[in-house]
């Protein structure tokens, strides 16, 4: 069954060629959508614009996120004579350009570059720079004090070790019991078909009853990085952490950033390399090391994304300093929200580096009413702490913050005797 | 059941439906209209309450289909959702047989097993009395409220119609049913189930269409309530709210409205009436300062400058 053979004119190449032009856009489009795609458009006619658009979309699309991207190329693709010059003009080098009027064209430039892949007006890309790399493992004693290094002040080489530290950390999350069961030695929940089978087996005479338990599965995790110009360094390390905790594949983790804006960064972070995810973040992620807007970003986080990755007990890391000076209503409301949606909330600070730290800033003294810890974050040794604290179950009195406070003394989570 | 014959272009689809009170735009009726004729199952996401369950009940009584629903839950597995094995008669059965000193039948035939869903979707049994049985709509529910692997599971099912059940072999669909899968987006589905399907997003209705839905499904309703209550919903979803009204709220809350005796909208029917739209407090205690007011009284100007 050739679809290809019966179609009139062009209509085949072209769908096929606008299919390659989302693919290189972005969205997951294969041959067989393609093929499904033809054959929809014989059994639908080609009556409209857009029952052209509504059976393609209807095929091709898979994800709500791709719908206006889709819709995007649909547009460009199906309709516009100029085609070429306005994605040309996408791709001319920025110099010319007024900075206030050149947010105004809607395409994305992603589908730019997947229709002319050879613009000629696209610079190179700039060779990739030599780097001779010499590892040198630290003494003993150098590490310890690295543990203990604020991250603020750390040399680029001090930063670079810390990261390889950051990356060898043993990560074991908090076992949850699913809703799933797994065969168990040990006797629980009977499996009735296994001893069933059994019993089969041995020819219908022995009675050996076989078990099942619950299977259990690490807490999922959301990483929440204030990225402003305080937080910068250290929401860089926990870039890193995040990295970690991803790679370790000890559970699901997704990972946000905001200053002015939310950006979800969980794909960014997916690359082997952490220096590369790292950096693609920082590349990507367009208000790094700017303003902070806290309330805001919370409020879209809880809009668009809790209820789409808070689902199953995530623990949330919110990772920021507090220090928002909009009105409190509204930041505690959404406090609250993100504190209802989430099984733990653990409030990461490095204002908390400080012995005398007392939560003064309005700010503050808001989030940390609607936090179930409140931890320090801002050296290797902080961390691998926080990372321990996350493989035991929660237990309030060791996460509260209060109580902590009350002794004027901010121990150390795990390594206190 | 009458047994009906499948659509032949998109406007029969519509035309269909809508004989049916369902009032689907264009976009939708193509998108159901290939399901059928490519024998695809049809992916719907959307927000809650917007009629995505409500199309594969739709369609049921269109085509003249009985209806399989699977709904959806965390844990949901192949006992639940396709077979099991009737366990207490299979061990009956073996004691029954010892006793008699004869030779058990094996245990795992057809006889001792259970159909769940999916099962009795591929594999419908033949009505008493009835002739050949018609493959059904089966409707899998809230598919992001089961977990990934429940999706595993599916995958089968979708592609090639067929179950394969490890003692008995692999059951195959002699005629594919008609597979309606709905999403509230709580999570994504995995690629690899939404290859396999059509996809559509089933988002709010605008004035017009939302009118007809409201007309249709509520009768009784009288045109200027249905107008009011449509265009003050059309403006609250242009709010920043935390849980947007669905086309079900629009339906509940018209005959909330008529079970009250209103002839239109005032402040006081409306703050008694909240909880029928809203379903979060944060949103109703935010409509209750003032903004409920507000956005009635801006529904009203243009109407008074007219």
């Amino acid at each position: 069954m050739l679809p290809l053979r019966h179609s009139p004119g062009r209509l085949a190449d072209n769908v096929m060629h606008f299919a390659r032009v989302l693919r290189v856009a972005g969205m997951p489009v294969g041959s067989d959508r393609t093929m499904l795609a033809l054959q929809a458009l014989q059994m639908a006619g080609l009556e409209s614009r857009q029952d052209l658009r509504s059976v393609l979309a209807a095929c091709l699309l898979g994800s709500a996120q791709h719908r206006a991207l889709f819709d995007q190329a649909f547009d460009l693709f199906w309709r516009d004579p100029d085609l070429t010059g306005r994605m040309r003009a996408l791709l001319l080098p920025k110099v010319q350009m007024n900075p206030g009027l050149e947010r105004s064209p809607q395409e994305n430039r992603r589908l730019g570059e997947a229709l002319f892949p050879h613009s000629p007006h696209a610079p190179p890309p700039p060779p990739a720079e030599e780097q001779t790399e010499i590892h040198a493992d630290l003494t003993w004693n150098d590490r310890e004090l690295l543990r203990k290094a604020d991250f603020d002040t750390m040399s680029s080489d001090e930063w670079r070790q810390a990261t390889r530290l950051l990356a060898q950390l043993r990560l074991v999350f908090e076992p949850l019991p699913t809703r799933r069961h797994q065969r168990a030695n040990r006797p629980g929940r009977a499996d009735w078909r296994a001893t069933l089978a059994q019993m089969g087996r041995a020819g219908g005479d022995l009675w050996v009853p076989q078990w099942q338990q619950r299977r259990q599965h690490p807490a999922p995790m959301v990483v929440l990085a204030d990225i402003s110009g305080s937080m910068s360094r250290y929401s860089r390390m926990l870039l890193h952490f995040a990295h970690t905790v991803a790679r370790a594949g000890a559970g699901h983790v997704e990972s946000f950033v905001f200053g002015t804006r939310l950006t979800r960064t969980t794909r960014l972070l997916n690359s082997r390399d952490p220096d590369v995810a790292v950096a693609q973040v920082v590349r990507d992620v367009e208000d790094w090391s700017g303003g902070t807007r806290i309330t805001h970003c919370l409020h879209e986080f809880n809009q668009l994304w809790a209820r789409r990755v808070l689902s199953g007990n995530a623990t949330v890391l919110l990772i920021t300093d507090g220090l928002e000076f909009g009105p409190g209503d509204a930041l505690a409301q959404e406090m609250q929200r993100l504190h209802k949606s989430c099984r733990r909330l653990l409030w990461l600070n490095p204002l908390l580096r400080f012995d005398a730290f007392e939560p003064r800033a309005a700010g503050i003294k808001i989030i940390l009413k609607h936090v179930d810890a409140f931890l320090p974050c801002h050296n290797v040794n902080s961390l691998a702490d926080l990372a321990q604290a996350l493989g035991e179950p929660a237990r309030p009195d060791l996460f509260n913050f209060h109580h902590r406070h009350a002794t004027q003394q901010p121990r150390n989570l795990a390594r206190q005797p | 059941m009458i047994e009906k014959s499948l659509p032949s272009s998109i406007e029969d689809t519509q035309a269909r439906l809508l004989a049916q009170d369902y009032v689907a735009d264009r976009p939708l009726a193509t998108c159901i209209f290939l399901a059928l004729r490519l024998q695809r199952p049809l992916f719907l996401e959307g927000e809650p309450g917007t009629g995505k369950t409500e199309i594969a009940r739709t369609l049921a009584a269109m085509l003249g289909r009985p209806l399989e629903r699977l709904q959806c839950y965390e844990g949901l597995d192949m006992a639940g959702a396709a077979y099991e094995w009737n366990y207490a008669r299979q061990m009956l059965e073996i004691r029954q047989a010892e006793s008699q000193h004869s030779r058990a039948e094996d245990p795992f035939s057809e006889r001792f097993l259970i159909r769940r869903a999916l099962l009795r979707a591929i594999d419908p049994q033949p009505v008493p009395g009835g002739g050949k049985p018609r493959a059904p709509v089966l409707l899998i529910d809230e598919l992001d409220r089961a977990d990934e692997p429940f999706e595993a599971f599916l995958l089968e099912v979708l592609a090639d119609y067929q179950i394969t059940i490890p003692e008995l072999g692999t059951i195959k669909a002699a005629e594919p049913p008609i597979v309606i899968l709905t999403s509230n987006r709580t999570r994504e589905i995995h690629d690899a189930v939404k290859r396999r399907c059509l996809y559509h997003w089933v988002g709010f209705p605008d004035v017009e269409r939302e009118r007809e839905i409201l007309q249709r499904r509520v009768p009784g309703v009288s045109q200027a309530l249905a107008q009011e209550v449509v265009a003050f919903i059309q403006r609250l979803r242009t709010l920043d709210l935390y849980k947007l009204p669905g086309i079900a709220e629009t339906i509940e809350w018209a005959r909330a409205l008529m079970e009250l005796d209103a002839v239109e909208l005032d402040p006081v029917v409306l703050q008694n009436t909240l909880g029928v739209l809203l379903k979060y407090q944060d949103d109703i205690v935010r409509m209750q300062r003032g903004e409920a007011a507000r956005l009635l009284e801006q529904m009203r100007q243009p109407q008074a400058t007219a």
